[in-house]
C-alpha cells in the first residue's frame, strides 16, 4: 500500500483532488450548485474586458460566495508578453500568486506552445508567481518546466473541450514515473468520470476539468460523479493494483474440487 | 487625444491613467494595462497618457 498524502499545491494542502472550472454552465446558479456538488476546493477563473458580456462584480461575487481557493488562468494568450501581462493583472485582481499558465500555440486544437511556455514560466517564476503550467504530455518539456522550479505541472489528457479522455496514457504514465515528487494534474480533455478515475489510478495527484461537468445534461449530477471518480481513483492508487498477467489464473480454489477429472 | 479603450477608439482629454479610468464607469474589481504592459493600481495616478495609447481594463470572468 502506498502513502496517502493530501494534494499539495505550492505548500498548500487540499483534500479534494478535483479542480473545477467556472465557465460554460447553463446559468450562474447551476455553476454554483455544480461547484458545491463537486466538493472541489479550487476553482478556475479568468479576466476579460469589462465591457464584455459577463465580466464583472456579479460573477466575482458568486465565486467569492463559494469560499473556494481561486486559480486564475491566462486562457486565450498566444504570446509570452500577453500571458505575462495577463498573469500580472490576475495577481492584482485575485490577490494570489497562483497562475494557471495557458499559452496557446495552435488555434485549431488549442495545443500549448512548449517553447513560449518555458519562456513565460521562467519570467513569472522570477517575479514570484507560483506557476501551474498547462502543457502537453511531453516528458522532456515537463522535465524542463520542473528544472525551472515549477512544483506543479498540468499536462493535457486531450485537447481542451474534446472530452476524449487520456489520449496517451503511456506518455502520462512516463511523466508520473520520471517525476515522482512533482504534483501532477491532468488538465483538459476529460469527458467522463472514468477518465478522471484513470488519471488518479495511474498516480496523478488531481484532475482539472470544466466542460465535462458544465456541458453535461445535468452538471450537478455529473459534478457528483466526478467527485466519486477521483476518490475511487485515488483509493485504487493508494491500494496498489494487482499485477497484470497474460494468462488466466483461477480465483476460486481448485483444491477439493468435487468433480475434478472424474470423467477421465 | 485618441485613446483605444478596450478595443474602442475614443477621444479623451484626460492626462493620467487614473483620471481616464475615473471618467469611465469602470466597476471594481479590475486591473489595467497600458500598451500591453500591466500598470499596478498604485501607479495609475502617476502614469501619463499620450496620443494613441491603448488601455485595457479587465475584470473577473468565468474560466476553465
Amino acid at each position: 500500500m502506498r502513502d496517502d498524502k493530501p494534494l499539495n499545491i505550492y505548500g498548500q494542502r487540499f483534500e479534494s483532488r478535483l479542480l473545477i472550472g467556472s465557465a460554460l454552465y447553463p446559468s450562474p446558479q447551476v455553476m454554483q450548485e455544480a461547484i458545491r456538488a463537486s466538493q472541489s476546493q479550487i476553482v478556475t477563473v479568468s479576466l476579460r474586458r469589462q465591457n464584455s458580456v459577463s465580466a464583472g462584480d456579479d460573477f466575482w461575487q458568486l465565486i467569492k460566495d463559494t469560499g473556494l481557493t481561486v486559480l486564475p488562468n491566462t486562457a486565450g494568450c498566444h504570446s509570452v508578453k500577453e500571458a505575462v501581462t495577463l498573469a500580472q493583472m490576475c495577481r492584482e485582481v485575485f490577490a494570489t500568486d497562483w497562475i494557471k499558465l495557458e499559452l496557446i500555440g495552435d488555434e485549431y486544437n488549442l495545443q500549448p506552445d512548449p517553447v513560449a511556455l518555458l519562456e513565460a514560466t521562467q519570467i513569472l517564476l522570477s517575479e514570484g508567481f507560483k506557476v501551474l503550467p498547462y502543457c502537453t504530455d511531453d516528458l522532456v518539456l515537463c522535465q524542463r518546466l520542473a528544472a525551472l522550479g515549477c512544483e506543479v505541472l498540468m499536462p493535457w489528457g486531450a485537447p481542451i473541450g474534446t472530452g476524449k479522455g487520456l489520449l496517451n496514457p503511456y506518455n502520462l504514465s512516463m511523466i508520473r514515473q520520471r517525476l515522482p515528487d512533482m504534483t501532477l494534474i491532468v488538465d483538459a480533455g476529460l469527458g467522463l468520470p472514468s477518465h478522471a478515475c484513470q488519471a488518479l489510478e495511474m498516480g496523478y495527484d488531481a484532475v482539472l476539468l470544466n466542460s465535462a461537468i458544465a456541458g453535461a445534461g445535468c452538471p450537478v449530477k455529473m459534478a457528483k460523479a466526478f467527485n466519486h471518480a477521483v476518490q475511487a481513483g485515488r483509493a485504487a492508487y493508494v491500494a496498489q493494483a494487482m499485477p497484470e498477467k497474460d494468462v488466466a489464473a483461477p480465483s476460486t480454489p481448485t483444491m477439493g474440487m468435487p468433480f475434478w477429472h472424474q470423467s477421465n | 487625444m485618441k485613446i483605444t479603450f478596450n478595443g474602442q477608439t475614443i477621444e479623451s482629454t484626460e492626462h493620467t491613467l487614473q483620471a481616464f479610468i475615473d471618467a469611465t464607469d469602470a466597476k471594481e474589481p479590475y486591473a489595467v494595462a497600458l500598451n500591453g504592459q500591466f500598470v499596478p493600481r498604485s501607479q495609475c495616478q502617476s502614469t501619463h497618457l499620450a496620443e494613441g495609447d491603448s488601455i485595457e481594463l479587465l475584470s473577473p470572468i468565468q474560466g476553465g
